[in-house]
């Protein structure tokens, strides 16, 4: 059956921003330890100790904190409640956020939107979902106020031609084209030649997205050893994925190859227990889902080896230890590592306008959209190239990392540089404990 | 397409379809009696979901015994929510009891995630991956178990009804209103009854699925539509009705999903519906209204 | 409508549509947005009022219309070139036949009630599922148009600026009050009313209600689509999750239900209460220092809950009994047939 967002009745919300003032805490702004100091040292380029500004810049969250996406967006929203601090303490930006719930609406979206900028926000950051990330970019249009996505992979967003909205995240294209090198990468690492596979994918707006970079990628790509048997695509908000599971076993192909969500994943694991089907392994071209907190907590051990080459953190950066440590503090119940993917590329579209801010001295939206326009940022949590938009907003060479499952938590495999374990392929059969 | 893949999903889709049976059972006798379309069904679903949820994670009840005081509690739920806040309702237009019961909805689903977050939730029980071989079928256990539960559950609301003096006294009010008011039975109080009923009928419905599905806040609204959608091709009112069109929408979504693409397999059960309702708009073993 | 209304309240009127035409200069963009967001609910609301309030076909699946409007509008543009105000023709001859499909089968088919609304959704929900796989409209990846900067308003593309934008959906939702007054008062207004009220005695009385409804089925799909219309263009992206989902049509029925169903105001009042309401919960939640995602919600169901227990017949008419705002006892505004629970 299909969702109905019950939530999003509540809509003709034309909200006023629940602005709360983001880091606030005077003790988080001393957290910097001998972490920070290193940090500072080695970032030294971007520190500027006479750099002195009287205003902080004012950045508008905007995130799906309730509604259908709401576990996703307070997921997100732990990025940005570190940001401040850590930004802070690194580059020594003072910024305030204004934090506001889209609802997982698209008018409320817009609206909020509208409101934050309407009580002084500068720039805008958000909004997960590619839907309510347009809406605003509408209103930020509008206004000539620049708006960094955080995390939205439609390919048309930065297509579109709006010259105030940014994505510092990966186009579908993208992800599935590293996501596809990871995959030979990791045949190659493991000695294996896996034939055949069976492509499974939500077919929402993402696994659209997905399923279409594929269809076109995946036929030029001649080092890739396997071939697709079948192709099934699935309801979002599918209960019950018997029947998809059914299909795939029987087309008996080597591995599986799948676009999922969150809730899907756990499902469509579990059956495939139930179902007795042990393929060589489970690989995720780039899509959320087998890496997070809830994938691990629903699934206990039969959620290791799941593969997922995704946009990841560096974990040897200095910025990911800050924010990790910062998360401790803030956050003592939550893992940097189960919330990667979100927080970092959160905290990325607020360093984005930090860093402009600080390079231009300005609040003014204009003055930072084109200081946005001119990012270079080295000093950057998740891996990849340095931050540098193109000509259409877009960043570019945002690279990927392949992450295994070992012991309930998400490993870097692959690359080599930044592998914390050994990838494992053929995946051992679940054996019941 | 072999034998056992089909045999697979087709044994699987009766299975489940028991379950959705009983979810739109509750909301079939509520209708039967009491003429109110019940939109919060899906939530109260929800509701009785996180109940064993919270039951199995603190005190490790099993959701098999769960039934019991979840069943208890919404029985109890209902009763006051029908005396309380729908009785007037319901001699007052469709769309003031639908305003209402979207209103009872958004304020479910919104308290939901405010207790437990957005997160998924699941009961990890033993039997949870099991599952059994018949030949060469394969049975998951788990979906055995609910859908045997699902049909003591149903069977147990039907001897109820027929035999029972109470369960009489409400066919009575539901054949003739006019009728059982003369006699002088206590009209609001068997609403009330009903009501509790209904909302028992989910709650039991809301411990088998945990164990198939994992509950989020916002899993309320799906339900309540797969739960129309049962209801009207079985039969609004009808209890046989509920569990064939359970059935019924199991496997053909089953179907759908071997033989079209499973992304578009909802659009067979309401295209059913919308086939049931020109052809036979009492459902399939509804009466005349 | 207007003679039931006293002077005082064509003074009101008057003062009100004067406000709205000079909102433009006295609000922020903020406002504005809202300003938007409340007259686009207000037609939406207006168009459900026809096939609802006036003629008692309850739809649950008005995002239908919204979602045809504004895919057959949009795709018109990407694909074709053809602008928004060619494209609207297309929409809402596209919905009216959708709407004439679903009409003819229901009232054909004797279907009616409760039956009739869920007959609604299930179309809805189909179409939903349909888009989702139509990759010539971008399947469930979603529609784009493409989005130019300009220095001007151009109203021949709807590509402008939001003063513009509002000003379109205030012309159509006056559009659709002046058009519904007109129609309360043709033969077939009081068709419809007599068909509310009592369907059997209608026919008795030789109205072909077959007709009727048929026709109160194609005005409402036919002006929901315009709105659909709109929201492409004033979003530039279209998914159908978003477009044709329940949550959408409910949306669209909540002002008129909460303002006062088959009044004409009803839906305006409505959709602006609502909006304010939301509003103000957020306000209020931001005041006292809560921040805890869906307790708005909760607030803003518990008002909903409130206003039906309380107000069965919506807010509009008892407000306006109790300014003084109609002279006249007009028709029945909630199309309150007292219901025996028999059905």
């Amino acid at each position: 059956m299909n969702t109905i967002e019950k939530t999003s009745l509540a809509t003709l919300d034309v909200g006023v921003s629940d602005a709360t003032e983001g880091g606030a805490d005077a003790g988080r702004r001393r957290f910097v330890g001998a972490v920070g100091a290193a940090a500072i040292v080695s970032s030294s380029s971007l520190m500027r100790p006479a750099w002195a500004q009287s205003a902080k810049l004012k950045v508008g969250v905007l995130l799906p904190r309730s509604g259908v996406q709401a576990f996703v967006g307070q997921s997100c929203q732990f990025g940005a409640d570190v940001a401040p601090a850590v930004l802070k303490s690194l580059f020594g930006v003072d910024i305030e956020l204004m934090n506001a719930d889209t609802e997982t609406n698209v008018d409320t979206a817009r609206s909020r939107a509208e409101r934050l900028i309407s009580e002084g926000a500068q720039v805008l950051v958000g909004a997960f979902d590619s839907g309510a990330s347009l809406a605003i970019a509408q209103v930020a249009e509008q206004k000539g106020v620049p708006f960094v996505i955080n995390i939205a992979a439609a390919p048309q967003i930065t297509e579109q031609g709006y010259k105030f909205t940014f994505r510092n995240f990966p186009t579908s294209v993208d992800l599935v084209v590293n996501g596809l090198g990871l995959a030979r990468d990791l045949f190659l690492a493991t000695g294996t030649a896996p034939r055949t596979a069976v492509f499974m994918h939500v077919n929402d707006t993402f696994g659209q997205a997905n399923k279409a970079a594929i269809a076109s990628i995946l036929p030029k790509l001649d080092y890739l050893p396997f071939k697709l048997l079948d192709t099934i695509a699935y309801d979002p908000a599918a209960k019950d994925l018997t029947v998809e599971v059914a299909r795939a076993k029987a087309t008996k192909a080597d591995f599986l190859l799948l676009v999922c969500r969150l809730n899907d994943a756990i499902i469509l694991r579990r059956e495939m227990v139930k179902q007795r089907w042990n393929p060589m392994g489970i690989i995720g071209p780039g899509n959320p889902g087998m890496y997070e907190a809830q994938f691990y907590a629903a699934l206990g051990k039969l959620s290791d080896h799941c593969i997922s080459n995704v946009p990841w953190y560096d974990p040897k950066s200095v910025v990911t230890k800050a924010i990790d440590a910062q998360m401790r503090k803030q956050f003592p119940k939550e893992k940097l590592m189960y919330h990667a993917l979100n927080v970092g590329f959160t905290f990325e579209s607020i360093q984005i306008v930090a860093d402009a801010f600080k390079r231009s001295r300005s609040n003014d939206p204009k003055v930072l959209a084109e200081a946005i326009r001119q990012t270079n940022i080295a000093s950057r949590m998740m891996l990849g190239g340095p931050i540098k938009f193109n000509a259409k907003g877009q960043v570019e060479g945002i690279a990927s990392a392949c992450i295994q499952n070992f012991n309930q938590r998400p490993m870097v495999v692959l690359p080599a540089a930044s592998a914390e374990a050994k990838p494992v392929f053929p995946v051992p059969g679940y054996v019941r404990a | 397409m072999s034998f056992e893949l089909i045999g697979n999903v087709l044994i699987a889709g009766v299975l489940s379809g028991l379950v959705y049976g009983l979810m739109a059972l509750g909301l079939s006798v509520i209708f039967g009696v009491v003429r109110v379309v019940n939109f919060a069904h899906g939530e109260m679903m929800t509701a009785a979901m996180f109940a064993a949820v919270v039951l199995f994670n603190t005190w490790g009840i099993d959701p098999f015994m769960a039934v019991i005081p979840v069943v208890v509690v919404f029985f109890a739920l209902g009763y006051l929510l029908q005396r309380a806040i729908i009785n007037p309702f319901i001699t007052r237009p469709e769309h003031s009891q639908f305003m209402l019961l979207v209103a009872v909805a958004i304020i479910m689903v919104n308290a939901l995630l405010i207790a437990f977050g957005p997160n998924a939730r699941n009961v990890q029980v033993d039997y949870q991956l099991e599952s059994f071989e018949l030949g060469p079928l394969l049975v998951d256990a788990a979906r055995l178990y609910a859908a045997g539960a699902a049909l003591v559950c149903s069977a147990a609301v039907f001897s109820f009804f027929r035999f029972t003096m109470t369960g009489k006294a409400i066919r009575a009010c539901a054949d003739n209103h006019m009728g059982a008011k003369v006699v002088g039975l206590d009209i609001r109080h068997l609403y009330a009854l009903t009501f509790g009923l209904g909302s028992a009928c989910v709650a039991a419905a809301g411990c088998m699925m945990v164990l198939l599905v994992d509950v989020t806040p916002q899993l309320g609204p799906a339900y309540t539509l797969m739960a129309f959608v049962i209801v009207i091709v079985g039969g609004l009112g009808s209890m046989p009705g509920a569990l064939l069109g359970g059935i019924l929408i199991g496997v053909s979504e089953a179907g759908a999903g071997l033989f079209i693409t499973p992304s578009a397999k909802s659009m067979v059960s309401f295209a059913l519906l919308v086939v049931v309702l020109l052809l036979r708009p009492q459902g399939l073993l509804g009466k005349r209204p | 409508m207007f003679s039931q209304i006293n002077p005082r309240a064509r003074g009101l009127l008057a003062a009100l549509a004067l406000l709205l035409l000079i909102l433009p200069w006295i609000a922020n963009n903020y406002v504005l947005s809202v300003a938007v967001l409340i007259l686009y609910f207000a037609y939406t609301g207006q168009a459900w009022n026809v096939m609802m309030g006036f003629c008692g076909q309850l739809s649950l699946g008005h995002s239908l219309y919204v979602g045809i409007g504004g895919y057959s509008a949009a795709a018109l543009f990407v694909h074709f070139g053809i602008g928004p105000w060619g494209g609207a023709l297309v929409a809402v001859a596209a919905s009216m036949l959708v709407g004439a499909i679903i009409g003819f089968l229901a009232f054909r088919f004797g279907i009616g009630g409760v039956y009739f609304a869920l007959l609604t959704i299930a179309f809805a929900e189909f179409t939903r599922l349909g888009f989702d796989h139509w990759q010539w409209l971008g399947a469930s990846g979603g529609f784009f148009l493409p989005v130019k900067q300009r220095e001007f308003n151009d109203l021949l593309n709807l590509r402008g600026s939001p003063v513009m934008f509002y000003y379109v959906m205030l012309a159509l939702a006056t559009a659709a009050l002046a058009f519904c007054t007109w129609l309360l008062r043709t033969r077939i207004g009081y068709y419809w009313l007599a068909i509310r009220e009592d369907q059997q005695a209608a026919q008795a009385l030789g109205i072909n209600t077959f007709r009727c409804k048929m026709i109160a089925v194609l005005i409402s799909s036919g002006m929901t689509s315009l709105a659909g219309v709109f929201f492409a263009f004033y979003y530039n992206n279209l998914f159908p999750e978003q477009i044709f989902n329940m949550g959408r049509s409910i949306e669209i029925i909540l002002g008129p239900i909460i303002g006062g169903i088959g009044t004409l105001f009803g839906p305006i009042l409505g959709a602006a209460l609502l909006a304010l309401l939301a509003d103000g919960i957020t306000e209020l939640m931001a005041q006292i220092g809560i921040e805890l995602p869906g307790i708005k919600q909760v607030f803003y169901g518990s008002c909903l809950l409130l206003v039906t227990m309380f107000l069965p017949n919506g807010v509009w008419p008892a407000l306006a009994r109790r300014l003084g705002l109609v002279s006249a006892p007009g028709p029945d505004p909630a199309g309150n047939t007292v219901r025996h629970p028999d059905g």
